[in-house]
This record gives C-alpha cells, structure tokens and sequence, in this order.
C-alpha cells in the first residue's frame, strides 16, 4: 500500500528554500540600506564641512566703493584639511566675471538663492570633486549684485569612507545571512518535528494496533490526528463487527448440525443396506466438517476480539498441558493414538490469557490427532531456557512440505496433502495470533523420522 | 666658505652660458645648474631646487654613492619662478624642492604632484607630509641676525616688541641697516610674511617701523646674511636661520624671537610629468634616510625632521601643510596684503 505512494515535494526542502531567499532578500536590503544611509551621513558630513567654508568666504564679501573685495579668512580652507588630505578648489564670480580662485571651476547655470546652497558632484582637473555653490548679494553702485562662492574638495577620502562602509555593509548583510540561514534551519527542524513524531508512532504501531494515538499535537495536526483516531476507530468496529456476525453465524450453524448429526447417526444405526449406511457416513462426514468448521471460525473470531482486552495472568504451562493431555486423550484413543506428556523439570510460568493459549494449544495437539496415523504416538514436552519457555508438540503423521511452513499460518489455506482430513485452514492461523498476541513465537519443522513438530516459545514470567 | 661661494658663481656663470646656448627657449630664469655624471650613469633625473648647491651638492653626491648609475642635473631657481615653470609645464623636473611651501602645496593641490608612497614616507610624521604627494624633509625657522658690532652697546631684542622698541629708540643707529625680505618678489620672504601676520598685529608695527627706517628689501637670505656680515646691515629680520647657520660667523648673532618663531619646512615632491618618478622616489628615500638626514644636518644645520624641537621648544611655531597655505595665494588676498605691506614698508 505505501510502496504506491509517491513521495511530493519535501515540507522541509520548501520551507528551507523559501526561508533562505527570504533571508536573502533582507540582507540584500540590509546591505543596501546601511550603504545608503551611512553613504548619505559621511556625503552629509563632507558638505557641512563645505558649507561653513562657504559660508565663512561669503561673510568675507564686502563692496568698497566699485569693487567687490574680498579677504578669504585662514580657517576657509584651512578647515577643509582638517578632516581629510583633501585638494581644494574654490572660484568667487559674478554673473560677468570671476573674481578671484579658479576660473574653469564648474558653476551652476543658475546662481541659486542666498541661504540655500547647492551641492553637486562634477570632474575637475581629473578628480572627483564635490562642490557647494552658495550666493551672496552685495549692493555695487547701488545695485544688489549676485556674487557666487563655490568651494570644491576633492572624494578620495569620501570615496574610501564608501568603499569602507560597502565593506562594512557586505560583512554585515553575509553575517545576517549566515545567522538567520542557521537559526532558519533550526526553526524548520523545530517547526517539522511534531509531523516527524507523529508519523513516527503511526510507523511503530504493529498491524493489529488500531488505539487511537494519544499523543499531545500541534493544534494543525489536530484535525489530521482526529480523523486518523475516528478512522482506526471505524475500521475496528467494522472488524469487531465482522468478528462478531462470523461467531454469530458459526454459532447458529453448530447448534443444528448437532441435531443433524444426532438424527443421522440413529438412522445410521437403523439403515440395512450397505449402500445406505456409506451415504449416512458420508453425510456425518460432512457434518463433522462443517462443525468443526464453524467451531474454528468462533475460536478465531474470539481469539481477535479477545486480543484487544487480552487477560493476563500468570500461566502455569505445565498445568495447561496436562489438562489439554487430559482433554483430548478420549478422541486420541478412538485411533489408538497415545499421547505421552514427557516429564519436565521446573516451574514453567508465562504471563497472558489462559483460554486463548488454551484455544491455541487445542489447535495444535487436534491438529496433530487429525493428522496421526492411528496407533501412532504424539508427544507433548515442555522445555525451558533464561527468558523462554517452550512447549513441543511432535507426532508421526505425514508432514509438511517445507515451502509451505510458513504460508500454513495464513488463514483458510491448507497443506497440500491434507484433502482426505477433515479442516477448515484455520488452526495454525490462530495459533500464530495468540502466539504473536503473547510475544512469543511459532514455528513447525519436520519430527526425527516422519511427521511435524509444532513448537510454541513464550517468554517466562 | 666665501671661496665655496665664489666657485659656485663661477661654475654658474659657465652652466648658465651652456644652458643659454644648448635650451634657448627657455622661459624661465635659473640661478645655476650643474650635472653630476655618475661613475657608470646609465640613467639620469632632473632636480629643480631653491636651495642652493653648495647646500645640496653634498646631497647629490651622497645620493650618487647609493646609486652609482644615476646622472644628476641639479638646477636652482627661485621659488616662483619655480612655481611658474612647472605650473606652465615649461620643465619637467623629475623631482621639485622648495622652500616655498604654499607654492609646493598649491602645485599638489592643483595636481602637478604624484603620490609616492615607500617605508620611508610612511614613518614621516602627519604634519611632514601631505596627501603622500609633498614630503618635508627640513624645519629650518625664521630668525633675526645681529652685526655683533652694531649691538656692541645695545640690548639684544628677545620679542618683536622689543625689537619694535628698540628701532624707535635708536632710529639713527639703524637707519637704512635693517634688511628684510622683499616680499613682492620672494615666495619665502611672502610665506614669512603672511604667517607672521596670521600670528600676531604686531608685524604691521614692526613692519611700519622699518619702513619709517629706510628698509633694505632683499630677494634672498643669502644676501642679506653677507650685508649683516659685512656691517653694511645692523640687523635683518625672518632670514632663513639654516643659511644663517651655515654661513655663520663670529660677526653675526642668530636671534630667535621669543614671542614665536616660524619654522618653515623645505619639501620635496614628483610631478605628475616626472620622466623618471620611481628615481625620484629614490632620491626622496634618500633625503628621510638616516644618511640623508645627517648630511642635512651638517649642511642647514638642526634642522631635518626632528619631532623633539616642537616640544622642547613651545614658541617655534611650524607652518603646517595644507590647503590653508593657499589663502593668501589668493589673488585678491596676495593684492591686498602687499598693499598694506607695500605702504608699511615702503615709505617716502
């Protein structure tokens, strides 16, 4: 059944995989950010510096008489070395002419309004350079006149602080990535364990364990849990239930075969020709078959039922083999068979149901009888090591054929040289299931000479 | 030392008569030059130098006993004209030294320098160096120098204030002997200047001061020294304390202010058109060598690179290296400092 099911795509790959480029995502972003904004701050800490320059050349303008003078104070340039070995330009101009710094120094097309100073990057004598442009008016001839200030330093120090935080920024998004990757798969391992579990005690549970699973669930394994529990649930009421209706009908089927074989046997007694006695025996044949049958069908059905709620008790062996000796020697003795309980030592004690190890033992040692020759002998012995304790049941009938020990426990199937013998196929499958109901085990192998021997281990108490 | 200076005149009437006849586009003006050929040279850099070759001649040779396959051409010009030379891309220097240092530093700003980087220039301390592109490699101060017979009765001025109230005191001592650098034409005497005005007002008192007593205006410190040694000065103010040394005698007193004094440190750096630059890092390795740095030593006096002078010293103020030094090469700025400085010192 579970060999058809193909595998789907795995939870935890999935989860893995959308967990990782999730992560990837936001160290992307991390690094991105921290570039940016770091960027913006050091870029925002160049034009300060810029800016006060600027500023400190503009409050140095004043107009004498028809002139624009100017007196650049020490500290306008000297500040912008402070921070960075920086080379330095700056050009004051008016609308017509420079008045004084360099003169190819890149201006703005248009002069910008005093108090809102323009930054700007641009390419001066093979640098990059970043410039403020700041405008000033100064009243010349009576006329207010625009005079433009740009101060311009160089980014090699900018762009090693960006090269600096783009490492920084990389180091930072790679150890994001790594702890969130590591911690990501722990949170899957952690998140997909309940499943594992649950599937786990579902893998451990035998064939015959319909329980319904108790263990604690995730509240979105509930639903699964609960539909599996009413499932088992179902399926072992529907096979109590088929138990159950099989003993019914094996029941009611005994009760008038009895009288069917009652009333056969006194007509058998009264019949006067030969031919018709042959047909009543053919019919008690029938009969006994059919009994036994259905007497086998109610053993099973009742071995299952009584394997859920299975007593147990301690089982004295050895008392249970001399009753069942006991029990079935009348039959045995029709066929002149004997059955010889070998003398054992020792206390031969197990743990479990006395009626279904009886049930099982009967099974046996009947089918031992139905499979003897007459005057032949069957022996019962019980042997015992540490942990087990076995009971041997050997006759000296036709055997097995060794290809069919083990398909022999199956339920209605048959050896293949037992047509003659009255059976239903049923004994040795109840025995392996009382057996295997007890922890124990079963097997059939040939006797010595000729016939089988069953051999039932049990553990000890 | 006179004879030193003597045959150096000579050797540079002769080069400049060879440069004049082999490089007649020339634009620009050199002082002297002279070609160290190398007992094997098989390679060759030029040197462009304000420092004089009897100062660096020492050096070169020294550099060539390294190196013995290096031809040096070691040429001296002024500081601007320096400046202007390798700004118009008239020479191509593998290596350029001067004293100038807002002039060297102007050029690296405006990328005419290289950056060279080895172990030598990386155990310069911060202040020595600039960008890896300009390396310092002397401290030499600004100092005033005394005509011992001048002074002979006079207290020895230990501030400016008291040099200001000593020239007014004593206004027929020093009339038409006080010596000073022309700060129009010398890139150094201008550097001087404008850092003593950065320091303190009272360069503009001192500065009148000797106006009103006639000034003698100088290009060089060479030649302010001499007039001081002949007794032709009484006294000259901010001359290059390194040459003073150098050429000192027991006429002359070296005074350095205690109010402060500027340290002015000479710098080295590659063009960004150097033919031979990995040499020139070799000859720059060369100066911050312990050789190097003893044969200064011996040439310009304390000067080379030692940290210890700052803290020992509080008032030797050093002219750091950086874009402040181009303020005052500012053209409005330069125009209006000369003005002042023109009209202090400069009077009918």
């Amino acid at each position: 059944m579970s060999a058809a099911l193909k595998p789907g795509t795995s939870l935890r790959q999935r989860l893995r995989l959308q967990l990782l480029g999730l992560i990837a995502i936001l160290s992307l972003l991390l690094y991105f950010s921290v570039r940016t904004i770091a960027g913006g701050a050091a870029e925002t800490t160049q034009d300060n510096i810029l800016s006060a320059s600027a500023t400190s050349i503009v409050e140095a303008l004043h107009a004498e008489q028809d002139d624009i003078l100017l007196d650049i104070p020490y500290a306008a340039l000297s500040m912008l070395g402070a921070n960075a070995e920086e080379r330095v330009f700056y050009r004051i101009l008016t609308a017509a002419n420079t008045i004084t710094g360099y003169d190819d120094l890149p201006a703005p097309e248009v002069f910008p309004a005093p108090d809102q100073p323009v930054f700007y990057n641009s390419q001066y004598r093979g640098s990059a350079v970043r410039i403020v442009a700041m405008t000033r008016i100064i009243t010349l001839k009576d006329t207010p006149t625009k005079v433009l200030a740009l101060v311009a330093q160089t980014r090699l120090g900018q762009d090693a602080i960006t090269a600096r935080i783009a490492n920084t920024a990389a180091a930072l998004g790679v150890g994001f990535f790594l702890v969130a990757g590591i911690l990501g798969a722990l949170t899957v391992e952690s998140a997909l364990r309940p499943i594992e579990n649950i599937a786990a005690a579902v893998q451990r549970r035998g064939p015959h364990d319909l329980r319904p699973m108790l263990k604690p669930a995730p509240s979105e394994l509930a639903p699964l849990l609960a539909s599996l529990n009413s499932f088992m649930e179902r399926l072992r009421t529907a096979l109590l239930r088929t138990e159950d209706f099989i003993a019914e009908a094996a029941h009611r089927v005994r009760t008038p075969l009895a009288t069917v074989r009652a009333q056969t046997e006194i007509a058998l007694r009264r019949a006067k020709t030969p031919e018709d006695r042959k047909a009543l025996r053919a019919v008690i044949r029938a009969v006994d078959e059919s009994a036994r049958s259905a007497g086998q069908l109610l053993d099973h059905a009742s071995v299952t039922l009584r394997a859920d709620k299975m007593e147990r008790v301690d089982v004295d062996l050895w008392v249970l083999a001399k009753d069942l000796v006991h029990g079935l020697a009348p039959t045995a003795e029709i066929r002149d068979i004997r059955i010889v309980l070998r003398p054992a030592e020792g206390k031969f004690i197990t743990i479990g149901d006395p009626v279904l190890l009886m049930g099982a033992l009967r099974n046996i040692l009947d089918n031992a009888i139905k499979y003897s020759p007459d005057e032949s002998e069957i022996s019962v012995a019980l042997t015992g090591e540490s942990e087990i304790c076995s009971i041997t049941i050997c006759d000296q009938g036709r055997g097995l054929d060794n290809a069919e020990q083990k398909t022999l426990t199956r339920r209605f199937e048959r050896g293949s040289n037992v047509a003659d013998v009255v059976g239903s196929g049923l004994g040795l499958t109840i025995v392996s299931e009382v057996v295997a109901a007890h922890n124990g085990s079963f097997k059939l192998a040939p006797n010595q000479e000729r016939g089988t021997c069953a051999k039932v281990c049990l553990p000890r108490k | 030392m006179r004879q030193s200076l003597l045959a150096t005149k000579i050797v540079w009437s002769m080069l400049a008569i060879f440069a004049l006849s082999t490089t007649p586009s020339r634009a620009f003006e050199i002082e002297a030059e002279q070609y160290f050929a190398a007992t094997d040279g098989t390679s060759e850099i030029t040197i462009m130098s304000t420092a004089d070759l009897s100062v660096f001649a020492p050096l070169v040779l020294g550099f060539q006993n390294q190196n013995p396959s290096v031809n040096v051409r070691y040429v001296v010009l002024s500081s601007a004209e320096l400046y202007s030379a390798v700004l118009e891309g008239e020479a191509t220097p593998d290596l350029v030294i001067s004293s100038a240092m807002d002039l060297q530093t102007k050029l690296a700003n405006d990328g005419f320098a290289q950056p060279f980087r080895s172990q030598a220039t990386e155990t310069l301390p911060a202040w020595a160096r600039w960008r890896d592109e300009l390396f310092a490699f002397t401290l030499e101060p600004a100092v005033l120098i005394l005509s011992k017979a001048a002074f002979a009765d006079l207290p020895r001025p230990r501030t400016r204030q008291e040099l200001i109230e000593l020239l007014r005191d004593n206004p027929a001592r020093f009339e038409n002997r006080i010596g000073t650098y022309d700060l129009r034409t010398s890139g150094l005497g201008y550097l001087f200047g404008t850092q003593d005005a950065r320091q303190s007002e009272t360069f503009w008192r001192l500065s009148e001061v000797m106006g009103a007593l006639q000034t003698r205006l100088y290009c060089c410190s060479g030649q302010m020294i001499a007039d001081v040694k002949s007794g032709k000065l009484a006294l000259a103010y901010n001359v290059l304390g390194s040459y003073a040394d150098a050429q000192s005698e027991s006429n002359v007193d070296i005074v350095l202010l205690e109010d402060y004094t500027s340290v002015m440190m000479r710098t080295a750096f590659i063009p960004d058109s150097a033919k031979n630059s990995q040499l020139a890092g070799t000859f720059i390795n060369y100066l911050l060598s312990a050789d190097g740095r003893s044969l200064l030593r011996a040439e310009i006096g304390p000067g080379p690179l030692d940290a210890e002078t700052f803290s020992s010293d509080q008032n030797l103020r050093p002219i750091r290296l950086g874009p402040g030094l181009l303020v005052y090469l500012d053209q409005l700025k330069r125009r209006s400092f000369l003005r002042a400085w023109t009209s202090a010192i400069v009077q009918p």
